[in-house]
């Protein structure tokens, strides 16, 4: 039998279990340590200071960069501690934005909390930064550094998990920022909009843009017609603020909620996924018959398109023609509204920041007016229905609408990394059984591996699968690629996990996101129609919307940025 | 290039020779404190002269030594700076100072050519006449060891420190010893390091040749940045195989290959004689691959600071190496494990490698004989401020503050009289009359509440406001923040902020206490080793002179009459005329009054430039 | 004075010290020294010659004191204010400088580019305070009358020259 390790958090025994640091060890005695700075994902940066510990010596240790050693005999709430947390928390405010009230993240903010938990009753220091400072030039992002508290989380995001690098560390001392190269307007640098510095930042320095005073105007108008389409990953992550169960699927209230809030036709992204799989697959096979442009890549990620245009337009080729799916679901949206003659607009509920960069883009423009009017992100969602007063725990859950209003299982996954390659699998493979899929399953792109890579046997040979997230990942497959690596496909999402984590999600843990890609593997399930091409609604769109406009209507050619 | 071992030993036997047979010697100090002061215009000036004069000489090392002809060298720094341009005669050892380039024709024409002393050029101390260098105070509580060689060497001849037994702990490293007779051999010295931290460096050796992971590193820390320190500077420009061979033997005992040194920008000097220093030993093959046919490998490196005090600390210096911001990182991991590109590595500070070969010749017992029980060796000192003999020195660990400032340093210069020392630069402290009998080592200073750091002494006389000294140093560290964790950024930014304050006469009450709550909780928050003592200066200036700061705050007064915010300009109605010649001169209206009545003056308007001061004719206007 | 880049210098260096990250300081030191300080243009450059993102080249460049974005004059005064040369009245030398040539703490290049003042936190010349470095050369024991001269004695050459 092993010997068991301990060391003692506040007089209570605790086993070392092969954690990483003290902090992991603290949690598991029942102690929430106040932090800034760390997140289990990013490299530890030990800079708020704010989880320091007393050892038996009465020195002081930094709880995320100390490993747990045997014998330890830790203090995590002494005079000393909550003196120093104090003085650490009065400095930080000193010098920050104090518009608490009127900040986006009122109510949501680390230094809010832990203020209120610490009981900071004033501060004794002249503040610098009474003024907000916004850079508001992204169509994603706000950047206010004025409330910066310099913990470097988004420089670690943006750097190691991103490899995006358009922000970093400037100036040192007192005067040091995090700012773009020479501090210029965010949508001039390298950002590529995905939001993950949004979701780490513990304060309102980085932000959200909102459209939602367009949208209720919108709604207001008697005049025009407002259609929304719902993202799957959207479903699965709303809950947990709203009263619901974490990570559940509530798409049958958010369809409600958003009736109430004025919407006049209310449908599933996840259609758009299913017209993606047919359009994707078919120029996939092509592909592989033709043996020009392998691997294909997928386009359904706009970060990640942003990263590719910015940092490798050389392989912009090999990037699957095929529109996101929210792109796709608006062009059909549209050239309907188009067709009736219908003041149309249109709103897309997404679990991401980047689509609204997306959105934007002229690529997608028919006669100088976009297929999607606004971009909602998650939170932007949720924040809505507060602010409509809707309590969302009590609404009765209601089905999308017609014609649209069928989906497959296929579509739901898109929500989660590797769901695009499932549902492009299902579709291939041509064994069309219930065992089949659960085979499928298996194959070796679920999970929440940054990079999962597969061999699928076909015919004689087999073909290479590589599904990525992160888009220091995809940077690490470029890599390998150029130095002569085979792969026939590629899947990427920009955000860690696929869109479940997308930048404009509510801020999840590493649980909340296990719940969130249940919750959509549980949705797939629970439809009788799982593959794209079951989905009976497609032969009619195909045949009275399409046409034989597919090229116009559900591919681009993304030919500048 | 030399194959192996015996081929360097006829090699250096060559130079010795060829260093014996100079008979008579002429060394002038090319220390940056001599050549400032014009050193190199007397060197210049003696070759002229003695060319004309026909005095045969030779200014390097010749193999073949040739007759009785004067050897004129330009050395590194003798130590002695306050009284330079330094000119040192061999063999008598007499030592001439404050030397002229008028002064030449007179030392070739008595001193060279016919051996008499000049005593007017000799260094003279109440009233005593010190012929001889080693018979100066200054000198004769010294123990040099790291600077052996500087006062004695053309830093850019190897030769000359081959000459002198260079390379011979190298030799003995190489083939003689194991790794593990290195490393027991240097942790039984008790040599600590001297870059301020005092860890035992055969404790970080033997760690490093643990490792199993390679490339293994070994770096110098030559980004010497305490104000009031240059030491390190000494030996990089004028010593620099002596460091090398310190940074080799740190390779062969623990199977490091690649050497970095990291030299502060402000060294240009350094970086140059480094750089040739590298070369020769190259050319030699003492670097480069299969060094004198064993199978150890070594390359050195140089790096260049770019301006950043915190580079100093161990893991911002690695991070600087590797091209990024020099940010301390937190530890765990150590630099041992996961140093410079995240391999193992040695990192020491110059005057430690420079330690390093005495040891391994002489042994580890003859090392413990200097010094104290816990602190063994010698530690040189930068001996700067008011003090009379300002200058660079080395003596044994435990020498007294009053030895060092009293005997060596010649006490207070101009008459003034002794109030603090301040010891370790930014991270150290202020210490007092009553520290002086204190012994310099590592444990009896940290008691005090100050640390050795890396040597720097700044003497300070009564004039010196040490509220002033404490926003000084306070304005340095402030600057020098590299911004990453909150107690550094933003504590020393308000602590500065309160001492501003204070010395503009605007101090409040509350300003100690919460200077001290701040400067405690840096101590113990702060991430790394510069952030953690970044207070010392203030909270050893509270604990030994809180009346000072109390007189600033609630007397709106500066006891040592430095704040000019705080001075006071008065006009004595017994002295004053009624003139108006001060009146004429204030630049700001502040002086009014009837004429042949005595004037006044409105202290809110004066902005105590002094000028009415000079003006008045009676001295009938003060400043307190 | 519109100068035109020419990154030569750059491909040298990068000839030189490697294409890596950790050849960046040195790359941008040599750079310094040739432009006299660090043109806008050559970050996208070296961002792309050395695969960094521009931004953390900005991060480095801002970090570091000797390297200066701004166009710095052909002598660079720098005014000693360690420790041993401020309680030897470093600061009156400044002074002295500044007003002599229009110079403040927020100018410290003078319009026709010949002379930039700063401060320096130690020059490792602490024997002779206060020292006063203009380019590589250390002057010793200043005084503020003897810094001014100093600066006339420069301007004077360079009339001649």
């Amino acid at each position: 039998m092993e010997n068991k390790q301990y060391l003692t958090v506040d007089g209570i025994p605790v086993e070392i279990n092969g954690e990483k640091n003290l902090l992991e060890l603290i949690r598991k005695a029942g102690v929430q340590m106040p932090t800034f700075c760390y997140y289990s994902e990013l490299s530890v940066y030990g800079a708020c200071r704010m989880c320091m510990v007393e050892n038996q010596w009465g020195g002081f240790e930094a709880a995320c960069s100390t490993p747990p050693k045997a014998g330890m005999e830790i203090k995590t709430n002494t005079d000393k501690l909550r003196k120093y947390r104090k003085n650490i928390l009065e400095l930080l405010l000193a010098n920050h934005c104090r518009d608490c009230t009127t900040c986006d993240k009122n109510s949501n903010c680390k230094l809010q909390d832990l203020a209120m938990r610490f009981k900071i009753e004033g501060v004794r220091f002249p503040n610098a930064n009474t003024e907000r400072k916004e850079d508001k030039s992204s169509p994603c992002i706000i950047k206010d550094s004025s409330k910066c508290i310099l913990c470097g989380d988004c420089v670690r995001m943006c750097n190691e998990i991103q490899n995006v690098g358009a922000i970093d560390f400037a100036h040192r001392g007192s005067k040091m920022t995090i700012s773009t190269a020479f501090d210029k307007p965010l949508a001039e640098s390298p950002c590529v909009g995905c939001g993950q510095c949004v979701a780490v930042c513990p304060t309102g320095a980085l932000v959200l843009h909102s459209d939602a005073e367009k949208i209720w105007k919108a709604l207001q108008d008697k005049n025009v017609k407002t259609t929304v389409q719902i993202a799957p990953a959207v479903r699965v992550a709303i809950g947990k603020e709203l009263g619901a169960v974490n990570g559940e699927n509530a798409m049958g209230k958010i369809v409600t909620a958003l009736r109430r809030m004025g919407f006049d036709e209310v449908y599933d992204t996840s259609l758009g996924a299913d017209l993606t799989v047919m359009e994707e697959t078919q120029e996939f096979l092509d592909r592989l018959d033709s043996g020009k442009n392998i691997p294909l890549i997928t386009s359904c990620c706009p970060a990640w398109i942003q990263y590719a245009e910015k940092k490798h337009p050389e392989l912009l080729p090999n990037i699957s023609s095929c529109r996101s799916p929210m792109q796709m679901m608006a062009s059909l949206l549209k050239k309907q509204a188009r067709e009736k003659g219908e003041n149309s607009f249109h709103v897309a509920i997404m679990p991401c920041t980047a689509k609204k960069f997306e959105a934007a883009r002229h690529e997608f423009d028919v006669d100088g007016k976009p297929n999607v009017d606004a971009v909602l992100t998650t939170k932007g969602l949720i924040r809505m229905i507060k602010e409509a007063g809707i309590l969302f725990e009590d609404l009765e859950p209601e089905a999308v609408d017609m014609p649209f209003g069928t989906v497959s299982g296929a579509g739901v996954i898109f929500g989660t990394t590797g769901g695009v390659t499932e549902a492009v699998l299902r579709r291939v493979m041509s064994e069309k059984t219930r065992a089949e899929l659960l085979a499928i399953e298996k194959l070796g792109q679920r999970g929440t591996d940054g990079i999962k890579e597969f061999d699928l046997p076909v015919g004689e040979g087999k073909i290479h699968i590589a599904v990525v997230s992160g888009l220091a990942n995809a940077e690490k497959v470029i890599k390998r690629m150029k130095a002569g690596e085979h792969f026939d496909f590629i899947e990427v999402m920009a955000c860690p996990g696929g869109c479940i984590n997308g930048g404009g999600q509510p801020f999840g843990m590493r649980e909340d996101k296990a719940r969130r890609t249940k919750g959509l593997y549980d949705a797939d399930k629970l439809l009788s129609i799982r593959r794209a091409e079951e989905n009976p609604i497609l032969d009619d769109v195909y045949k009275n919307i399409i046409k034989d406009e597919a090229h116009e209507l559900l591919h681009v050619h993304y030919g500048k940025h | 290039m030399l194959k192996n071992v015996q081929e360097l030993r006829v090699y250096r036997e060559v130079c010795k020779k060829a260093m014996d047979a100079e008979k008579k010697r002429v060394i002038i100090c090319g220390g940056a404190g001599c050549v400032s002061k014009g050193a190199n215009k007397v060197y210049n000036k003696l070759l002229e002269l003695m060319q004309a004069k026909n005095v045969k000489f030779t200014v390097s090392l010749e193999k073949e030594p040739h007759g009785d002809s004067v050897r004129v060298k330009k050395s590194g720094c003798h130590g002695f700076c306050e009284v330079g341009p330094l000119v040192r005669i061999e063999p008598q050892g007499w030592l001439y100072v404050k030397v002229k380039e008028e002064d030449c024709e007179e030392i070739i024409d008595k001193t060279i050519v016919k051996g008499e002393c000049i005593e007017r050029l000799a260094y003279a101390e109440n009233g005593v006449i010190y012929k001889e260098q080693k018979e100066i105070p200054f000198y004769k509580k010294q123990t040099r060891v790291s600077l052996d060689n500087c006062d004695k060497i053309d830093a850019t001849s190897i030769e000359e420190y081959l000459a002198r037994g260079g390379y011979t702990a190298f030799e003995k490293a190489l083939t003689e010893m194991t790794s593990d007779q290195i490393v027991s051999e240097i942790t039984e010295s008790g040599l600590r390091g001297r870059g301020g931290g005092g860890f035992p460096t055969g404790r970080k050796w033997s760690q490093v040749a643990r490792q199993k992971n390679f490339p293994k590193y070994v770096v110098c820390n030559g980004d010497e940045g305490d104000p009031g320190a240059f030491m390190d500077r000494s030996v990089m420009e004028d010593d620099p195989h002596r460091m090398l061979e310190g940074m080799i033997i740190a390779g062969i005992a623990t199977g490091a290959t690649e050497g970095y040194i990291y030299v502060r920008a402000e060294y240009p000097l350094a970086v140059q004689r480094l750089k040739n220093a590298i070369a020769c030993a190259e050319e030699l093959g003492i670097l480069g691959d299969n060094i004198m046919g064993t199978d150890f490998s070594f390359h050195m490196h140089i790096n260049r600071g770019a301006g950043a005090f915190v580079c100093g600390e161990g893991s911002a210096l690695t991070a600087s190496i590797e091209g990024k911001r020099g940010m301390p990182r937190v530890k765990p991991p150590r630099t041992v494990e996961h140093g410079l590109f995240d391999k193992p590595t040695v990192l020491n500070n110059v005057e430690t490698y420079a330690n390093v070969a005495d040891i391994i010749n002489k042994g580890s017992a003859w090392y413990k004989s200097i010094g104290t029980a816990t602190s063994s060796g010698t530690k040189t000192f930068a001996l700067t401020g008011n003090i009379k003999n300002a200058g660079l020195i080395e003596v044994p660990m435990g020498t007294t503050l009053r030895e060092v400032i009293f005997d060596i340093g010649g006490g207070i210069r101009d008459g003034g009289k002794f109030k603090a020392v301040q010891i370790g630069g930014p991270s150290g402290g202020c210490l007092t009359e009553e520290h002086l009998d204190l012994p310099l080592d590592f444990d009896s200073l940290k008691k005090a509440g100050a640390i050795i750091g890396s040597g720097g002494l700044v003497v300070m006389d009564e004039k010196t406001c040490m509220v002033e000294v404490a926003r000084f140093f306070m304005n340095f560290t402030q600057n020098e923040s590299c911004g990453k964790c909150v107690p550094c950024r933003e504590g020393t930014k308000r602590m500065l902020e309160i001492l501003e304050r204070i010395v503009a006469g605007e101090g409040r009450d509350g300003d100690i206490e919460l200077l001290q709550e701040l400067g405690e909780m840096i101590s113990d928050m702060a991430l790394c080793g510069l952030g953690k003592t970044a207070a010392g200066p203030v909270l050893s200036t509270i604990k030994y002179f809180r009346n000072e700061y109390e007189a600033h705050i609630y007397e709106k007064r500066c006891p040592a009459g430095e704040c000019q915010k705080l001075k006071q300009i008065v006009i004595d109605p017994a002295l004053c005329k009624g003139c108006s010649k001060c009146a004429r001169q204030c630049p700001v209206n502040a002086i009014s009054g009837k004429i042949k009545e005595p004037f006044t003056i409105d202290l809110n308007k004066c902005i105590r430039c002094g000028s009415c001061l000079s003006a008045c004719p009676f001295n009938a206007i003060k400043e307190n | 004075m519109e100068q035109t880049i020419n990154f030569e210098v750059l491909d040298q260096a990068i000839k030189d010290y490697g294409n890596e990250e950790k050849a960046l300081i040195a790359i941008l030191q040599r750079a310094q020294e040739h432009y006299r300080y660090l043109p806008r243009e050559i970050f996208p450059y070296l961002a792309e010659k050395l695969d960094i993102p521009e931004a953390r080249i900005y991060g480095v460049a801002t970090f570091y004191e000797n390297f200066s974005l701004e166009r710095k004059g052909k002598y660079v005064v720098k005014v000693c204010d360690g420790t041993a040369c401020h309680v030897r009245k470093s600061i009156p030398i400044l002074e002295a400088l500044r007003k002599e040539l229009g110079l403040s703490e927020a100018k410290k290049t003078t319009d026709d580019y010949m002379f930039t003042v700063e401060t320096v936190s130690c020059l490792g010349a602490c024997s002779s305070a206060p020292a006063v470095m203009v380019n590589d050369e250390i002057y010793p024991t200043m005084t503020p009358d003897t810094a001014v001269a100093l600066i006339n004695e420069i301007k004077e050459k360079e009339a001649n020259a």
